[in-house]
């Protein structure tokens, strides 16, 4: 096989790995913008893997069609919920953003399994359907982005898209979007003007939450098919994403695409021959030592928000 | 109406301190009313009640004759109230009108063109001189101060309070704020002007309120009030602005740095070809407005910053490569700028402060191992020599400590070293009287005891008290050094924007 | 004194309010949750055995905590433990694997392998950070992952075990960190010598952060680094000293569960007990001694959940969803000291109204308080 049929054969399992990774990445964009860290990305998703688990499959028999999306609503609402916690102690109670986050995370990882054992009695969800991949008629004909783009696609793929773009339009061309970024910059500044901090962060927050609850969903409907109580690290990886992306929506665009692709890579190697003579460990290593690159590029010149991961205390500045 | 804004009998308290006890302010329309008191006297506690960042627990508030109950700045917006703040409210990486419009944007879609265009027509009609489109990080500390204040001209705000605006000023900025201030009076506006200076108050302003230690002590007339009766009203009792000292004595040289270069962080040269000199028994006040390079000399002197060409020498001795320990060895002790950022470790002790540049040396330590009966008796020493007052001595944390024992602490640390150059930046900013002219006398007692001392400083009083000379800073460039007795303050500020002795405006 | 007191209130009352939350979730699932707290304790104590087991499953909590502990007072996030584990325990099981010696030497040699590859692995974000600025917590995170790879690949490569592809053989017993009268002192749990390891490690640490001159450093570094760097002290070779005693104790920790509670390491599993290491460091206020309180108390948590699961149908997961919640209290923290000095204002305000509103002929008034 050559480079082209390589590429064109893995690219559809490369978007499947990514879709996860953007709207996680692109939730953390909203949550640092408006000046909260959150490390707690992670353990977000599994809520979400975990809640669309149970909702899927309990309506799988009865309601087929309705039952995926149902089920990815019900990771967006459980993300949004479940990231209040780190909401309310990063903002009301000024605490430490990191430990908080990690708590998400570690509180995500036992509670989700906790409650899967109770229910299944072995900690895993699995269920039986899953998101069915079409091809679209007139646009998969196009030479070159047509096998690419088109072909074998997700309908979540497109929505996910969809909110990428508008968010940017959100972000950069709405007075939501402005006084959010300044919550981020400078909060007593926009406190100065009006803007209600608490309340702005508060959504940052949970669109966060309910992103990647919706990132967790996705891994359940495209690719996993069971919920087994881990991501394995793909919320950190989405910060990562989110650093390597400069916290831009289309930065984060390109960021992930590039780990999922380096991801997808490293899965299929066995498989390709062309591949299979690098070995293993380099592959799987890929992805997280060009991050560590990547923020060696990125970390001196950082365009992070100047507020991000600070307290906010009215009165000051 | 008779008042355009009235506090009444205001009342705020924070945990351990009453910031603003019974506290009346009345303001007439279209007049300048100064709000006078010490640093932490309790005026800017005032103004954020009025601009609703804090509320009052006692007291009421009117505007043109209305009670009002401000609880937020866009309420205080809406009441035609804004504020032009000290430190600016701005968003770097924002533009003009994006600042300027945040929070008042006038629908969810942004309109940046329109919103521009009448940001351009508010600029020139109020003489302000602004690019819409600008980034507030590209633009002049000046600019950036008239960005607030058409911020609150686009709200329609008729009363406008500025929060010590001449701070970050030149003194050709300052003539022109005050300008501005008189044309926006006569536009219909009406201003509080938050300051300590009385010199600015006697310049523009028509009445003035003093407070002090959160208390209201009264209300003058401008005009028929002296500089010295509003100083005793400010800080209780008479006040003598002059330091006592006898002319310097000036011999060897300590420190000469020679045609220095240096990068700030944004890679332009903060400094060119820099030259400045101090002996010993002498004090050498560098003047200049901030932002002219003067924090980057500093650094270059005491090793935070690397430079590009020149020398630095310490008795002849070049620094330029030695580290920053070696330099504190060699002789050299520094009172920072920012006591909280760089010159305390809050979280500390005070007497782990005290030992934080000696504490490797014998007798404080020994093979790694600290000594605690060493460094107790040492820092109990210095705390009782330099006058630091804590709650439990040297084992306070120094957060607890107030802005001017924290100073002190500082100070005595450095004095202690017994060093041969003392680099003194900024040394009484936010200081209240009496801790100031304390660092005062020491300063001058320093010089007198055969040391040198550079002295960098924002307010020119103080350079002129102190100096024996004077070194001007423009630009990074060094425009002239003068003996403090053969000029003046006018001339001083006109090299400080640049202009040489003897050349034309 | 007072801040040793508000850290303990502050230290039970995230325990109390943990317990709590697992109480509420084990009578959610329809279980009596006297009944799990008991098991879960019998458990962890019921027997010298079981006690044994406890404080083995202590012993790396002790190690990663004060790992994590002593990264956290110089200003780092040390989400590495789990990284820095897995890299000492792939040393000391190497070593244990191929060199043959007399006990003593050999064990010292183990010991040193996990202290040695635990360093190497915090090095690299310490490096980082001082040099890049690159943020310790996403570089700790990606050297986790990285350390789990490698593990994954060169066990079943060099060191495959005999029934199993997924762990590595099974070291001699000569180099086990187990001993024969631990083993008849507690009956054949899993305890080793690794306690007095980690016992060791906390007094060094102690006396480190309180008596030296390079603890006082580290601290001032950790609390303040532009102050610490003004003062002329090296802030990037404090960052990354820093780093490498972090993750060398997070090695020893690998050491000694790797060739010590467990005899081999087994791959695909990212060791638990670095993010445990997180919540002790935290229950314990980032104190050595209170670090090995903590740890000690998680050890009987985990310790006990495999008979409370036993007896009961509460799963076991329960213990990591108490630890977490703790956690997220300790985090919390300054809720708790609110709602203490809400309550203590409010009393005395109450005593306040009274005094100022007692006039003698308001009798009537006063009643209807």
């Amino acid at each position: 096989m050559n480079i082209w049929q390589i590429i064109s054969q893995i690219f559809p399992y490369a978007i499947i790995l990514t879709m996860p990774l953007l709207i996680t990445a692109l939730g953390g964009l909203f949550s640092e913008r408006s000046g909260v860290v959150n490390i707690g990305l992670e353990g977000l998703m599994v809520v979400g893997f975990f809640a669309s688990a149970i909702v899927v499959k309990g309506l799988e028999n009865i309601f087929p069609t309705a039952a995926i999306p149902i089920g990815l609503l019900a990771g967006v609402v459980a993300g949004a919920l479940f990231s209040l916690l780190h909401a309310f102690a990063s903002i009301n109670l000024n605490a430490n953003q990191i430990i908080s986050g990690t708590a998400i995370n570690m509180m995500a990882g036992a509670l989700t399994v906790y409650l899967a054992r109770t229910i299944t009695g072995s900690g895993n969800i699995a269920i039986r359907i899953g998101v069915i991949r079409h091809t679209i008629p007139v646009l998969s004909k196009i030479p070159i982005i047509g096998p690419l783009f088109f072909t074998q696609t997700y309908w979540t793929t497109w929505i996910i898209l969809l909110i990428v773009l508008v968010s940017w339009f959100l972000l950069y061309k709405t007075s939501f979007g402005l006084r959010l970024r300044a919550c981020g910059e400078h909060p007593s500044s926009a406190a100065s003007s009006g803007v209600n901090v608490y309340k702005m962060r508060y959504i940052g927050v949970m669109i966060s939450g309910a992103f990647a609850g919706l990132g967790g969903s996705l891994i359940l409907v495209t690719y996993s098919g069971e919920f087994n109580g881990t991501v394995a690290g793909l919320g950190f990886l989405s910060l990562a994403a989110l650093i390597f992306g400069q916290w831009k929506p289309l930065g984060v665009l390109g960021a992930t695409f590039f780990f999922g692709f380096a991801m997808t890579i490293a899965n299929v190697s066995q498989v390709v021959p062309e591949l299979a003579v690098i070995p293993p460990l380099i592959l799987k290593v890929f992805p997280y030592v060009v991050t560590l690159l990547a923020l060696v590029l990125f970390s001196k010149s950082s365009q992070a928000p100047k507020a991000v991961g600070q307290p906010y205390y009215p009165g000051q500045g | 109406m008779e008042y355009v804004v009235e506090m009444l009998n205001i009342r705020k308290e924070f945990p351990g301190v009453v910031a603003n006890d019974n506290v009346t302010l009345q303001v007439k329309p279209q007049e300048i009313h100064a709000l006078l008191g010490e640093n932490g006297a309790g005026k800017s506690t005032l103004m954020s009640i009025l601009f609703g960042l804090y509320h009052a627990d006692k007291g009421s508030v009117k505007v043109k004759g209305k009670e009002v109950n401000i609880t937020d700045p866009n309420i205080a917006n809406e009441l035609g109230i804004g504020m032009v703040h000290q430190h600016f409210q701005l968003v770097h990486n924002f533009t003009v009108t994006e600042n300027i419009i945040m929070g008042n944007e006038g629908g969810f879609v942004l309109n940046v063109k329109s919103a521009s265009r009448k940001i351009q027509e508010l600029s020139e009609r109020y003489k302000l001189s602004i690019d819409p489109n600008a980034k507030i990080e590209d633009i002049s500390v000046g600019m950036q101060q008239r960005v607030e204040i058409l911020k609150m001209l686009y709200r329609d705000a008729d009363v406008l309070i500025f929060d010590e605006p001449t701070a970050v000023l030149t003194p050709q900025e300052i003539h022109e704020l005050m300008g501005i201030m008189k044309n926006l009076v006569k536009e219909g506006k009406s201003i509080i002007l938050i300051t300590h200076k009385l010199k600015e108050i006697k310049e523009i302003a028509e009445r003035c309120t003093v407070i002090r230690r959160g208390k209201y002590i009264g209300t003058v007339d401008v005009a028929n009030t002296t500089q010295q009766e509003m100083a005793s009203m400010m800080v209780g009792r008479e006040v003598s602005f002059k330091v006592d000292k006898d002319p310097g004595k000036p011999e060897e040289l300590v420190l000469d740095i020679k045609n220095l270069t240096v990068l700030n962080s944004r890679k332009f040269e903060a400094l060119k070809n820099f030259s400045i000199n101090v002996r010993r028994g002498e004090i050498v006040g560098l003047a200049g407005v901030e932002g002219n390079g003067q924090t980057e000399l500093v650094e270059a002197v005491t090793g935070l910053r690397d430079i590009v060409s020149g020398e630095i020498t310490i008795h002849g001795e070049d620094i330029t490569h030695l580290s920053r320990r070696k330099r504190n060895e060699l002789g050299i002790a520094h009172i920072p700028e920012d006591r909280q950022k760089h010159g305390l470790v809050l979280e500390f002790t005070v007497g782990e402060n005290l030992i934080l540049k000696s504490y490797y040396q014998e007798p404080l330590s020994k093979h790694g191992f600290l000594n605690q009966d060493k460094i107790k008796e040492h820092t109990e020493r210095v705390v009782e020599v330099f006058d630091v007052r804590s709650g439990q001595g040297i084992y306070s944390p120094a957060s607890g400590l107030s802005g001017g024992n924290q100073q002190k602490a500082i100070v005595g640390r450095e004095i202690d070293m017994d060093p041969d150059l003392l680099i003194a930046v900024q040394p009484t900013r936010g200081l209240d009287v009496g801790a100031i002219e304390y660092i005062h006398k020491r300063l001058v007692e320093q010089r007198d005891n055969g040391k040198a001392v550079l002295l960098v400083s924002l307010e020119l009083d103080e350079i002129f008290n102190l100096s024996d000379r004077i070194v001007v800073i423009n630009s990074g460039e060094m425009i002239d050094v003068v003996k403090t007795e053969d000029t003046n303050e006018d001339e001083v500020g006109l090299m400080m924007a640049g202009i040489k002795r003897g050349e034309g405006r | 004194m007072k801040q040793k007191n508000n850290a303990l209130v502050i230290a039970v009352s995230a325990v109390v309010l943990g317990l709590l939350a697992g109480a509420i979730l084990m009578a959610l699932i329809g279980s009596n949750p006297f009944e799990g707290y008991t098991y879960l304790f019998k458990g962890g104590l019921m027997s010298v055995e079981r006690i044994g087991n406890s404080i083995a499953t202590a012993i790396t909590l002790i190690l990663t905590g004060l790992s994590v502990a002593f990264a956290f007072k110089t200003g780092l996030f040390n989400i590495g433990a789990a990284g820095q584990m897995l890299m000492g325990g792939l040393c000391a099981t190497m070593v244990a694997l191929t060199v043959t010696a007399p006990r003593p030497i050999l064990l010292l040699l183990i010991l040193l392998a996990g202290f040695a590859g635990g360093a190497v692995w915090g090095a690299i974000p310490g490096y980082l950070k001082a040099r890049f600025n690159v943020h310790e917590v996403v570089a700790t995170i990606m050297m986790n992952w990285i350390a789990y790879w490698i593990v994954y690949y060169v066990v079943p490569a060099y060191f495959k075990g005999a029934y199993l592809e997924t762990e590595s053989r099974l070291i001699p017993v000569e180099a086990s960190l187990k001993t024969s009268w631990l083993d008849s002192l507690f009956n054949g749990s899993y305890i080793n010598i690794g306690i007095f390891v980690a016992i060791l490690a906390v007094i060094i640490i102690q006396i480190i952060l309180k008596k030296t001159t390079l603890g006082f450093e580290l601290k001032a570094v950790g609390y303040n680094r532009d102050a610490a760097e003004y003062a002329g002290i090296k802030v990037n070779r404090n960052v990354i000293l820093s780093m490498v005693i972090a993750g060398s104790l997070a090695g020893l920790a690998g050491a000694t569960f790797y060739t010590g509670y467990a005899s081999n390491i087994q791959i695909g599993v990212m060791p638990n007990q670095g993010f445990d290491g997180i919540a002790v460091a935290l229950l314990g206020a980032t104190e050595p001694w209170g670090v090995f309180v903590s740890a000690l108390f998680f050890g009987l948590l985990h310790s006990g959940k495999g008979f409370m699961n036993a007896m009961t149908s509460i799963p076991p997961e329960i213990s990591d969803t108490i630890i977490a919640t703790i956690i997220y209290f300790t985090a919390t923290s300054v809720l708790i000291g609110r709602v203490w000095s809400f309550l203590a204002k409010k009393r005395k305000r109450k005593e306040q109204e009274k005094v100022i509103d007692q006039t003698p002929t308001d009798a009537s008034l006063e009643e209807d308080k």
